[in-house]
């Protein structure tokens, strides 16, 4: 069982809802506790960074030495990727030196040790532990599904807060959805911006960053969007119809969040994991699941390589009815048996191509 | 009781004008044992000197005190001055009175006092100074060269064209470097090859010149006139003496592997010359990839080779020569920009390559025959996105300095598409264009003229869509934000150290800098000796340079190395380190910290209380001691001492700065 203090943010009972909903379903099944942090406050978001930056590190200190207080040796784990960012800078800020975390101390007017360390959605399903979990609780695969694993801003820059396991192509979605049976599609738009607050402030601007998204993951394949940070989903989940409206487009894809899709996997009904709370219809994914035990598709190469022995019996059946023609013209038994393999075969073939 | 002479200079008004210098010679008057005070307008003139030398043997002065200007300016001027006395040339200070007091001063009172504090100073040390005599070290008549790329060449050809035997060491098959692989050369656009080849054949050819190709200098020792280097000749697994070059094994041998002259873009053979023109003409097996070597099957090569020359057996040979003189010409290599720019697709794409792809397929023996051709589908690109600086002038991502090559070879990349392709289209993303030399700027608004777009911009990033590559930028002239659909991108990537060199310098006792580059003695005044005396360098080792700047330098250094070789012998600096074996605890200190290898541990046995002992002490080799000092602040039993800047001798001109 692996600990964290949780740290709900504002948009967990908001846009974010859906996260909220799969992460309370997903924890207990991979072997994750929760506790919520007491008290915790506001993490200062983008709007205090611009107004006061000494505010915008002890906003989120003030509740970080709560969870020290409380909960102590727990890391903090900020389901919400903004949320995420404030906490870990404010956190590694206060680590850097004695000088800052004296600062911080005087600001908050608490003790702090500035001893924990701030953990995101992805730092909390890509542990061993939950992993191992996962394989051993899940119920479902997502059998051929082609996802767009979407990371967007805040879960991988700046390099030095969030520390990703790369900056521009990173693999930890992937490998979760890989996990789950689906099919990560390789693609160039995971860590552009979606636009953020430029929805409000600059509508034109924002859209067209969204729907660059969303294009791009339609054009190379994709089925479903996924990502991790509530303010990206909010923006290409809900904003989908105003894109198609705007530029004429036709988009219909729906956006989930991991924890939705790990859920889904684990079994949990629309409702369980948030599916019925989306802007987008999104509770098709459900029908889409198969068993996690049937039986896997054929990979290429098991495809290729089916057919090159299908190919080597039919030829191999062919010589045999031909030799056997050749030397007793009337030998009906082994007239007959070439007769049956080769429709046989022909099936097959009409099977694959299908 | 020893007998100073002090002599302080006016320099016209230089230190006159700041300093009250007959005031300075009246306390001069009045110091200890000194015997004779005088001053002069012009110290340095021939009058000043004949003046000086005519004192010493008036009042039989055994030791001297110049108030004058920098001994960097006239230390040696003085000592030759007093070699022509009975005085010995290192019972000798100077009281820098000029740099550090008058030039730097303003006030006169205070410059006079500065002044007479180091005159006491000096007056006080040059009192310990003892008489210290320079040795002879005989010259081994032999260069090494490091580097077979176009600056070893031309300092190997220079050296050997001046009557000196010349080793000259290739780590890879043939000698030639990069400039072989390169198409044209800017601005002139001469053939690259067809300029280069002929000096590798020259240096091949030439009978004072060894060169040893697939070799690598494993060790180095001694000091300048005498480094003992140990050079190991990698396993060819061919007899150079009787292979003739043929190329019977190259064309039979059955294992393909990647062809690392064209950067993986065509194949090569197991067995194999690096390129036509290879020197030596000779192939080596890889032994990596050859099936006789990997597994024990094959052996084609042997069957067919007409001269028996196949070895499989061969090993790597270790040879150790003496030599007086080194020069390094390691070199450089390209950034490794996949791991830096994730955002152009880290590698992945196999259309965005680097400038030395675009000279390999734009090169008549390149992969493509001269052909422009992108390398995934060997289409003709219509458009070509050219990106400088990358990896250069990025401190975030890559390096922080200007590769200095990349602006010209960026615009002769984009003059030479758009000459192949004349219904191409080529832009050019640059964040300064730096053009500065000959005929290079003319070049550049050519290329212009030719109708290359450049956009002052940087790339943010490169994504593939459908079958050509989205270029993301911003055009800052215009302010906006660009999107160029290309083709094929040109990546001009920065140039790093190449790998190694680091080490080969470190072997040589010569420092290199935080990026890796080798550092020279004095950027401005001695640009191609370094910190070891013996040890020079030239090209790209020094830091990123085009081809003329290097082959300059490198006859730089050779002429360096000829006035070294020329004599039989040199003196030593008698100024080095002297270790006091009674008081050494041989803790190696200071062999730790000593930059020039200089010092070891010896067991020596002594007569201590009547017994004989054996103790590990220190040892000064005589030859590679520069003087630096450090080893005297890192002993901390005080055993070592700087002649001619002896502890005790610092410590007097302390106490003459703070008693009096």
């Amino acid at each position: 069982m692996t600990k964290y203090a949780y740290f709900p943010g504002c948009s967990a009972h908001s846009t974010g809802i859906s996260q909220t909903i799969s992460v309370d379903y997903i924890a207990p099944r991979l072997d994750i506790e929760l506790t919520e942090i007491p008290d915790w406050s506001c993490c200062g978001t983008s709007a205090v960074k611009l107004t006061n930056m000494d505010m915008a590190l002890a906003l989120p200190a003030r509740s970080l030495a709560i969870s020290e207080r409380e909960l102590p040796g727990q890391d903090v784990f900020a389901p919400c990727a903004g949320c995420f960012q404030s906490l870990k800078t404010s956190a590694e800020f206060s680590k850097e030196s004695d000088e800052n975390l004296a600062k911080i101390k005087r600001m908050i007017d608490m003790p702090y040790e500035a001893s924990v360390d701030v953990v995101n959605v992805l730092d909390v399903l890509n542990t061993d532990e939950a992993k191992e979990a996962l394989k051993a609780n899940m119920k479902y695969r997502l059998q051929g599904i082609k996802v767009a694993c979407y990371y967007g801003c805040a879960l991988v820059r700046p390099e030095k807060i969030c520390d990703p396991d790369s900056v521009e192509n990173p693999q930890v979605m992937e490998n979760l959805v890989k996990i789950i049976g689906g099919d990560p599609i390789d693609w160039p738009f995971k860590v552009e911006c979606c636009g953020a607050s430029n929805h409000i402030t600059i509508p034109e601007a924002g859209k067209k960053l969204s729907k660059n998204i969303i294009e791009n993951a339609v054009d190379n394949g994709a089925d479903i969007i996924v990502t991790a940070c509530p303010l990206c989903w909010m923006n290409l989940d809900m904003r989908e119809d105003e894109i198609n409206k705007k530029f004429g487009t036709n988009f219909d894809i729906p956006v989930y969040y991991i924890t939705e899709l790990l859920g889904a996997a684990l079994g949990g009904n629309a409702t369980e994991i948030g599916l019925d709370r989306h802007f987008r219809p999104a509770e098709g994914l459900l029908t889409k699941l198969v068993d996690k035990d049937a039986p896997l598709p054929e990979t290429e190469e098991e495809k290729k390589a089916r057919l090159r022995k299908e190919a080597a019996a039919k030829k191999a059946a062919e010589k045999k009815a031909a030799k056997a023609a050749e030397v007793a013209e009337g030998a009906d038994a082994d007239a007959d048996g070439a007769a049956d393999a080769a429709p046989a075969t022909a099936d097959k073939k009409d099977e694959v191509k299908a | 009781m020893s007998r100073i002479g002090v002599f302080v200079c006016y320099c016209g008004s230089n230190i006159a004008g700041t300093v009250d210098v007959e005031a300075v010679a009246d306390v001069a008057r009045t110091l200890p044992n000194v015997v004779y005070v005088e001053t002069n307008k012009y110290t340095c003139s021939d009058p000043g000197q004949a003046s000086i030398k005519a004192a010493i043997e008036e009042h039989n002065i055994d030791r001297v005190v110049m108030g004058t200007c920098s001994p960097r300016m006239h230390e040696l001027t003085w000592r030759k001055l007093l070699s022509e006395t009975k005085v010995n040339p290192y019972m000798l200070e100077v009281a820098n009175l000029r740099e550090q007091v008058s030039w730097v001063h303003k006030d006169k009172a205070e410059g006079t006092a500065k002044a007479i504090d180091l005159i006491k100073m000096a007056v006080a040390k040059v009192d310990r100074n003892s008489a210290l005599y320079s040795v002879e070290i005989p010259i081994t008549d032999r260069a090494l060269v490091i580097g077979g790329g176009i600056a070893g060449m031309q300092a190997a050809l220079d050296i050997a064209d001046a009557g000196h035997p010349v080793t000259l060491v290739e780590r890879k098959p043939s000698i030639g470097g990069k400039m072989p692989q390169l198409d044209k050369t800017f601005p002139t656009m001469d053939c690259s090859a067809c300029i280069c080849t002929p000096k590798m054949s020259e240096v091949g050819n030439h009978p004072l010149i060894d060169v040893r190709s697939y070799s690598e200098v494993e060790s180095v020792s001694g000091y300048v006139g005498n480094f003992e280097v140990t050079i190991r000749e990698k396993a060819k697994y061919i007899n150079y003496d009787s292979c003739t070059g043929c190329g019977m094994c190259e064309t039979k041998c059955p294992t393909k592997v990647d062809n690392e002259y064209d950067l993986g873009m065509s194949k090569r053979k197991a067995i194999y010359k690096m390129f036509a023109q290879a020197v030596p003409s000779k192939p080596v097996i890889d032994a990596e990839h050859c099936r006789m070597l990997t597994e024990g099957k094959c052996g084609v090569c042997e069957k067919v080779c007409p001269t028996h020359s196949i070895n499989y057996k061969d090993e790597d040979k270790l040879t150790t020569e003496t030599y007086g003189a080194v020069v390094l010409a390691t070199g450089y290599e390209l950034i490794d920009w996949g791991k830096l720019y994730g955002e152009y697709g880290g590698g992945s794409y196999p259309d965005v390559i680097t400038g030395l792809h675009f000279e390999r397929i734009v090169n008549a023996s390149g992969p493509f025959e001269g052909h422009i051709r992108r390398p995934s589908d060997q289409k003709e690109p219509k458009s070509v996105v050219i990106v400088k600086c990358v990896g250069s002038r990025d401190p975030n991502k890559g390096v922080s300095y200007c590769s200095r090559a990349c602006c010209m070879y960026g615009a002769k990349h984009a003059h030479q598409y758009l000459d192949k392709v004349p219904d191409g289209k080529c832009y050019v993303f640059y964040m300064d264009v730096r053009t500065p030399g000959k005929g290079y700027d003319e070049f550049y608004m050519r290329t212009k003229n030719d109708g290359a777009e450049y956009l002052r911009g940087r790339v943010s990033k490169i994504y593939k869509e459908g079958d050509h590559y989205v270029c993301l930028g911003e055009d800052t002239l215009s302010g906006r934000q660009v999107s160029v659909n290309a083709d094929m991108v040109v990546l001009e990537t920065g140039m790093v150290p190449a790998p190694g060199s680091r080490e080969t310098a470190m072997m040589c006792g010569v420092q290199c800098d935080l990026d890796g580059w080798v550092t020279e003695a004095h950027p401005k005044l001695r640009p191609v000796e370094t910190n070891s005396a013996g040890v020079y360098l030239c090209g790209t080792c020094q830091g990123p340079k085009d081809i003329p700047d290097t082959v300059a330098q490198a006859g730089a250094a050779a002429s360096k190395v000829i006035g070294l070789l020329n004599k039989p012998h040199i003196e030593s600096n008698p100024q080095i380190s002297h270790v006091d074996e009674s008081l050494c605890c041989g803790d190696g200190a200071c062999v730790d910290i000593c930059p020039y290898g200089a010092i070891k541990l010896i067991e020596k046995e002594f007569r201590e209380n009547s017994r004989k002992v054996k103790r590990t002490v220190a040892n000064v080799n005589q030859g590679l001691c520069q003087g630096c000092g450090a080893c005297t602040a890192a002993c901390r039993s005080g055993a070592m001492d700087l002649l001619g800047f002896t502890n005790e001798g610092i410590m007097k001109e302390v106490d003459a700065l703070c008693q009096w």
